[in-house]
């Protein structure tokens, strides 16, 4: 399946990546190889084979619902671009 | 000393005949003087190293020291250290000082060994050269032209130029085992679920599994005595007891069965590479294995499955590099949205924004059921092949990789790139245990035996991966360093 580029201008979106438009073309055709290679497994019969998520079939462990954790926000703010008060800064969101 | 595994390091260690301190500035001069050349450390953590093999000194002195105590090793900068910059070899990261130690760091922390410093990796383990780091290719210490394999290029080409006695890896399609491959080291990726992966940059969550990166499978034993066992942070990590691995190293392969799949022996796998695989064959018969027929009919969609899950799963695990809480952000964002794109565009490379893209189309609405469920699908069908083939013999062996280690820049191809882990990838996908020996050398490189087991059968693959080690000594082969991309730095200045 080969990707023009007005979808991935919309996917580009989807993942917050901006791609150019000299870039997109390049792109594309990247995709669109990787994808010709993930075609393969069309060919294949799965109707009645149940996905696999995990090797084993796990499921997600419970723990009981106990505060466990210290307030470490100082020290795991330590690496942010932009805080104040405890609070991320980011460019304004709102209008 | 440097050179040595990491059995006769602690030996030397434990009877004083060499002290932390002295072999870990032994190897912090090795790195000084060799690792321009290979360029397998990102950072290089001088003055705590020194500090950690003071304090294995003193544990070491007082007889308290455990088999690990006092040795020098490397971590992916792919592990979480605290205080430490961890790059996952991006720029995303390049600033990042992480807070805590990932639970694999903390626990060869506690069991005294050093930590010399962080090893370059393809950005965001997303690579089979590591030609994709934002801190440039590592070149492999048996010919600097070529490539060392990857993501764990790094320590790969640290543990093989011995530039530190062991090292820590991640292994998500092959990024153990293919660089250990062409590196000529032994490379062991554990089952899915045996060691945590808390604290370790998250690329493909249901794939991704830490390992050891050594000398040989007696070394993997001894490290993964440590890696392995459950850890509650990581709610994928499994609640298994950990046997001592090295117990079992010497069991009798007499009766053990081999099987071969015939679809990793087919088109594409180099002559020399099948030659010293057969002969590695050969060998384990001597030793008392049976050689049996399989197949794996469904390993040619391997590489197709892997690049929907794996790009599927990246997706959703990079999203969280947004600029707002650490890491790059771009400058001066004019909004919101600004901020995200060029932050994003700008932190992250090539390969990284590619595997993004399709991971995004992958999962998108229309597209979920025909890519991602169907990948699913399939995954469960290379899983049963394995178990099939279970059924009938004790361990699976063949290639770790078609060839041996190609130039630097030679694959621009993605998906050329992405055919590098045709034999590895399908263990990925089974979450089995998996490991690569050295095998052979053609033409001065490198070959990689790949041996898989099932599910956490760790004990035996080490077993059958060491008695191969006691009676061969490619494992103990090192490359030559003193060919002219090592020459030293007073000759280049007068050059210049």
């Amino acid at each position: 399946m080969a990707l023009d580029k007005s979808e991935v201008e919309k996917i580009a979106q989807l993942a917050r990546l901006h791609v150019s438009d000299s870039e997109a073309d390049e792109v594309a055709s990247r995709i669109s190889e990787i994808l010709a290679l993930i075609d393969k497994m069309q060919a294949v019969d799965t109707q009645n084979v149940e996905p696999l998520s995990h090797p084993l079939d796990s499921v997600q462990r419970l723990r009981p619902d106990e505060v466990n954790e210290t307030d470490r926000r100082d020290e795991l703010q330590e690496n942010s671009p932009n805080t104040e008060a405890g609070l991320y800064l980011v460019p304004k969101v709102i209008d | 000393m440097i050179g040595k595994s990491i059995t006769e390091l602690s030996k030397a260690l434990a009877a004083r005949e060499i002290s932390s301190v002295e072999l870990t500035q032994a190897y912090l001069k090795r790195i000084n003087e060799v690792d321009e050349s290979l360029n397998s450390f990102i950072t290089v953590c001088e003055d705590q190293a020194l500090a950690q093999a003071k304090a294995a000194d003193t544990k070491l002195a007082a007889g308290e020291a455990n088999s690990l105590c006092g040795i020098p090793m490397a971590h992916k900068d792919i592990f979480c250290t605290k205080g430490i910059t961890t790059t996952c070899g991006s720029r995303m990261l390049s600033n990042f000082v992480s807070p805590y130690d990932a639970t694999v760091v903390e626990k060869f922390k506690a069991a005294g060994a050093v930590t010399l410093g962080k090893t370059n990796m393809d950005e965001f383990a997303m690579g089979s050269s590591n030609e994709t780091s934002y801190f440039g290719p590592v070149n492999n210490p048996w010919d600097i032209t070529r490539v060392p394999g990857g993501s764990s290029g790094g320590s790969a080409t640290a543990v093989a130029a011995d530039l530190c006695a062991m090292a820590t890896g991640t292994d998500t399609g092959g990024s153990i085992r293919q660089p250990a491959s062409f590196c000529g080291v032994t490379g062991f990726k554990p089952s899915y679920g045996r060691v945590s992966r808390w604290g370790m940059i998250a690329f493909a969550s249901s794939l991704d599994q830490a390992g050891p990166i050594c000398k040989s499978a007696e070394d993997a034993a001894m490290m993964l005595n440590v890696m392995a066992g459950l850890d509650i942070k990581d709610s994928t990590s499994i609640d298994l007891a950990v046997p001592d691995y090295r117990a079992t190293l010497n069991d009798s392969l007499d009766g053990l069965r081999i099987g071969i799949p015939r679809q990793h022996f087919a088109e594409g796998l180099k002559a020399e590479v099948e030659q010293a695989v057969r002969e590695a064959l050969s060998e384990y018969e001597k030793l008392g294995a049976t050689l049996v027929d399989i197949d794996l009919p469904n390993n040619h969609l391997s590489v197709s499955a892997y690049y929907v899950v794996a790009p599927a799963e990246a997706s959703a695990n990079l999203s969280r590099y947004d600029g707002v809480r650490y890491g790059y952000r771009c400058d001066n964002p004019v909004d919101l949205e600004d901020m995200y794109k060029r932050t994003r565009s700008e932190g992250f490379g090539d390969e990284v924004k590619r595997r993004i893209l399709v991971g995004t189309y992958a999962l998108s609405a229309g597209y979920y059921d025909a890519y991602y469920l169907k990948a699913q699908r399939i995954r469960r069908l290379i899983k049963q092949d394995f178990l099939d083939a279970f059924k009938d013999v004790d361990v699976i062996v063949g290639p770790t990789s078609p060839h041996t280690a190609f130039l630097l820049g030679a694959k621009t191809d993605p998906v050329a790139m992405y055919l590098e882990d045709i034999y590895t990838i399908a263990v990925n996908l089974a979450g089995l245990p998996g490991v690569s020996i050295p095998a052979g050398i053609s033409d001065d490189l490198p070959i990689g035996l790949q041996i898989v087991a099932g599910d956490f059968a760790e004990a035996k693959l080490l077993n059958v991966a060491h008695q191969f080690q006691l009676h061969t000594d490619w494992h103990t082969r090192k490359p030559n360093l003193s060919g002219p991309g090592f020459a030293a730095p007073s000759s280049k200045e007068v050059e210049g």
